[in-house]
């Protein structure tokens, strides 16, 4: 038997229940037209990726209870031109945060709570606004309010297919409790995240190693939604390989690690690979710039897998592990645990500590202190590693979240590959964040993306489904 | 003090969230916790002592289980605070006390009730203690005086005692330096911080109750219930200062100060109570510790049949009912009394000192 929701009437049907849906969601129902929201989840890990969300990267002109200062829209558009290095639509990124001046005033109105700007997170106290207690608390804020305002949620249910008629959406195949159901809608929004939980699709863009990727967040996010659209033709935007991606503790679980497998120490380390050689300059520039390019650079390592190894100078400079590191007074000692080359580890930190120049240490910005004769070398924070006990971190490919997905128009209208906008379908969150960011990150913009999006296709929905 | 598993897992937990740190607008317990990279026995007991038990961070905590690192700060604080409660007390042969803590109570307290009703009964006969007694005195001619302030002062100058040997220890095994536990500028600022219950908001929206939401009604209660005790402690004070300074003897009247302060506090020890046990009834049992349950239902009830029994005194006072009222009401608050060291009253101890630890460390 089909949920009674799923044989009810609805005006939108919403994919997902991250803070994409939600927006959406909440907006649509606001306008007047009901709603069912289709959470492949259960309760437990309910809301995507949005669940491990920390803050929301918004353009504002002043500091407020959440904010330390102004960020306006010209300082976020020069950020984020910067990180994606201009692979972008440059108008959506423009359009996309003006209308996140109101994110959090929308997000407050929906129950959703922030926490004064505290000392010392991550250097966004200006630029972010800071959910209290983090994404699964705003999720809670979420469901309750989406509860409040008379929205089904179906938990459990997949989506397995799109069914379409031309460029319209008739139905979607959900599969709940081992038994496939077609619900019908007269609009839908598509909000179900990317496909980073889908090893083999991964794979398309990233061939085998993809295998030894860690999947930072939610083991739901299968993108079974975006290729059934792709499959209907609907037009995709970004390359199957862009994604964000960090360096994280190679012990973490192989989903919903979220933050705290974090690996901080690399810019204090030296990193080699499984064979013992290091392949890449450690101290380049300050973590929060670099954490993200580690997670390539790892995975084109043998076994997609390195080293990070610091003496105990370095211990208590960077945050706090999830795991205890591999210990030991030697650092052949080490590289046994490690399960590395220790004669070629051993030569590495040998010729590296030779090459190491004086300088004056400094943990807090760049300090010069460098490498000369050794390649690659250490721009920044080289010191010798020749005080034991040593320390090793084993560091993989932790995988955040996808950028190929469907192209949309400001109006969030999800683009067929005959360059015309589907009739009753909208896109947004993740399944459309690759039209603003190619490639690269900003922390915090996701879930601006989400929510601008997921308001206009939430609105744009209803509108269409009560003319 | 011996590893115990609830150590190890209070150590386990806070490491996990040391590396994720998403709950820090919570409370105290997260600014606290920032700033270790390592958890002794001392640091997890100073932070599960610090832990209001709000469930902020057990609703928000995306480790929570059934994630594999099964991340559960409020159950892990509550277990191990119950083990500091034991720990400390003083003298350790009273510690067997806190295992089925409830029974122990409520025998201890029906004992004493029974013990000095049946004694009042027996000394004066029932035509003095079913008698009416009005005007100056009438109480003390039921029980006298002296009898009374012996009965009552000697358990709690006891608990005193036992309090202040359990917080010095407690202190010092926190890490706690011996002059800071009396800094005056620390001292106010953690008397201001029990006194608002400032870390029951949770972040300024309240404890999580009975699952995700938010709500200051647990706030709301506990407050009564304090502030109600520390009338009824002010009401008794002002009564003995009456008593000895201007040789005024109770009953006082009405609209006395005494009566005023105690009826208030009568009032605060009834309803906060009710409250916080309708709480407690209806909270999801996930986050907490449930083997402790009867510790906090037998003083909750405690403090509420001090509280009616009280009220009930004093509606009552000029009928037959006043003398054995009273001999009932002294001897609950002899249970109260005697009871407070090896109960849930030595919570509000340990957790001042750990309030007191962070406003130094907050200040540093």
């Amino acid at each position: 038997m089909p949920p009674e929701e799923f044989t009810r009437p609805h005006d939108v049907l919403v994919l997902g229940a991250g803070n994409a849906a939600m927006s959406a969601a909440l907006t649509a129902r606001a306008r007047g037209a009901s709603v069912l929201m289709i959470e492949s989840a259960n309760r437990d890990i309910r809301g995507g990726n949005s669940r491990h969300v920390r803050n929301i990267r918004y353009s504002h002109n002043a500091a407020t209870d959440f904010v330390t200062g102004r960020y306006d829209a010209d300082e976020y558009f020069k950020d984020l031109m910067r990180v994606t290095d201009g692979n972008t639509n440059e108008d959506l990124m423009r359009f996309m945060i003006d209308a996140s001046e109101d994110c959090v005033d929308w997000m407050l109105a929906q129950g959703i709570k922030f926490q004064p700007p505290l000392s010392g997170t991550l250097g966004l106290a200006r630029t972010n606004a800071f959910f209290l207690g983090g994404g699964k608390a705003m999720m809670n804020s979420y469901f309750k309010a989406a509860e409040k305002a008379g929205i089904d949620i179906v938990y459990e249910a997949e989506v397995e297919s799109i069914e379409m008629d031309g460029s319209r959406f008739q139905a979607a195949m959900v599969r709940h409790d081992g038994e496939l159901h077609r619900v019908e809608a007269r609009t839908v929004v598509l909000a179900s995240g990317g496909f980073e939980a889908n090893i083999d699709w991964l794979k398309e863009g990233w061939g085998d190693i993809a295998e030894n990727f860690l999947v930072r967040g939610s083991p739901m996010n299968t993108g079974k939604v975006l290729r059934s659209m792709l499959d209907n033709g609907a037009k995709p935007i970004g390359a199957p390989d862009q994604c964000h991606a960090v360096a994280i503790d190679g012990r973490a679980p192989k989903f919903d690690g979220g933050i705290s497998t974090r690996i901080d120490c690399v810019i204090f380390s030296v990193v080699v690979n499984k064979n013992g050689e290091r392949f890449y300059d450690e101290g380049e520039d300050i973590w929060p710039k670099r954490y993200a390019i580690w997670g390539r650079l790892v995975a084109k390592q043998p076994d997609q897998v390195a080293y990070a190894v610091i003496d105990s100078k370095s211990m208590g400079l960077f945050m706090p592990t999830v795991y205890e590191p591999f210990q030991s007074d030697t650092l052949a000692g080490l590289a046994e645990q490690l399960g590395v080359d220790a004669a070629t580890m051993e030569k590495t930190i040998q010729d590296f500590n030779a090459a190491v120049q004086p300088g004056d240490f400094n943990a807090t910005e760049p300090d010069g202190c460098h490498t000369e004769g050794v390649e690659p070398k250490k721009s920044n924070w080289a010191r010798k590693i020749d005080t034991p006990p040593y320390y090793g971190y084993p560091v993989r490919m932790g995988i955040t979240f996808t950028y190929l997905g469907l192209e949309v128009n400001r109006r969030a209208q999800v683009f067929m590959n005959d360059g015309k906008p589907a009739e009753n379908i909208w896109a947004a969150g993740e399944i459309m964040a690759g039209n603003i960011l190619g490639q690269g990150y900003a922390g915090g913009t996701g879930m601006a993306i989400g929510n601008v999006f997921g308001r206009i296709a939430g609105e744009e929905a209803a509108r269409h489904a009560r003319n | 003090m011996p590893e115990t598993e609830t150590l190890q897992e209070a150590k386990r937990v806070m490491q996990i969230c040391n590396a994720c740190r998403y709950c820090e607008g919570y409370c105290a317990v997260f600014p606290a916790m920032n700033k270790r990279l390592t958890f002794s026995d001392g640091d997890v007991t100073y932070l599960a002592n610090l832990c209001h038990g709000c469930q902020g961070c057990y609703y928000a905590c995306q480790y929570a289980p059934p994630h594999e690192f099964a991340v559960n700060v409020p159950k892990a604080f509550a277990e191990l605070r119950a083990e500091t409660y034991r720990d400390y007390a003083w003298p350790g042969i009273f510690k067997g006390l806190f295992e089925g803590n409830g029974k122990w109570v409520a025998l201890i307290t029906l004992v004493l009730t029974i013990a000095v009703t049946a004694g009042v009964f027996m000394v004066q006969g029932a035509d003095v203690v079913a008698g009416v007694h009005t005007g100056t005195g009438a109480f003390y001619k039921v029980i006298p005086h002296d009898v009374i302030v012996y009965l009552a002062s000697a358990p709690f100058l006891f608990a005193g005692l036992a309090f202040i040997v359990g917080l010095v220890t407690f202190w010092r095994d926190i890490g706690g330096k011996p002059g800071e536990l009396l800094h005056p500028g620390a001292l106010a600022q953690a008397l201001k911080d029990a006194g608002q219950m400032k870390y029951m908001s949770g972040g300024g929206h309240g404890c999580n109750y009975p699952n995700d939401n938010f709500s200051m009604g647990r706030r709301h209660a506990h407050q009564m219930t304090m502030w109600g005790f520390l009338l009824c402690f002010a009401a008794t004070s002002v009564a003995t200062l009456y008593h000895y300074a201007f040789g005024w003897e109770a009953p006082y009247d009405y609209f006395s100060i005494p009566v005023i302060l105690g009826t208030l506090g009568g009032i605060g020890i009834v309803i906060g109570p009710i409250g916080l046990l309708m709480i407690k009834k209806k909270a999801d049992p996930a986050p907490q510790d449930t083997k402790r349950t009867g510790m906090d239902v037998a003083f909750l009830w405690l403090l509420m049949l001090t509280g009616i029994t009280g009220l009930a005194l004093l509606a009552l006072r000029e009928t037959a009912a006043m003398g054995t009222l009273l001999a009932v009401h002294l001897g609950i608050v002899l249970g109260m009394f005697v009871t407070f060291p090896y109960g849930k009253m030595v919570h509000a101890v340990y957790r001042l000192g750990a309030l007191i630890k962070f406003a130094h460390e907050r200040r540093s």
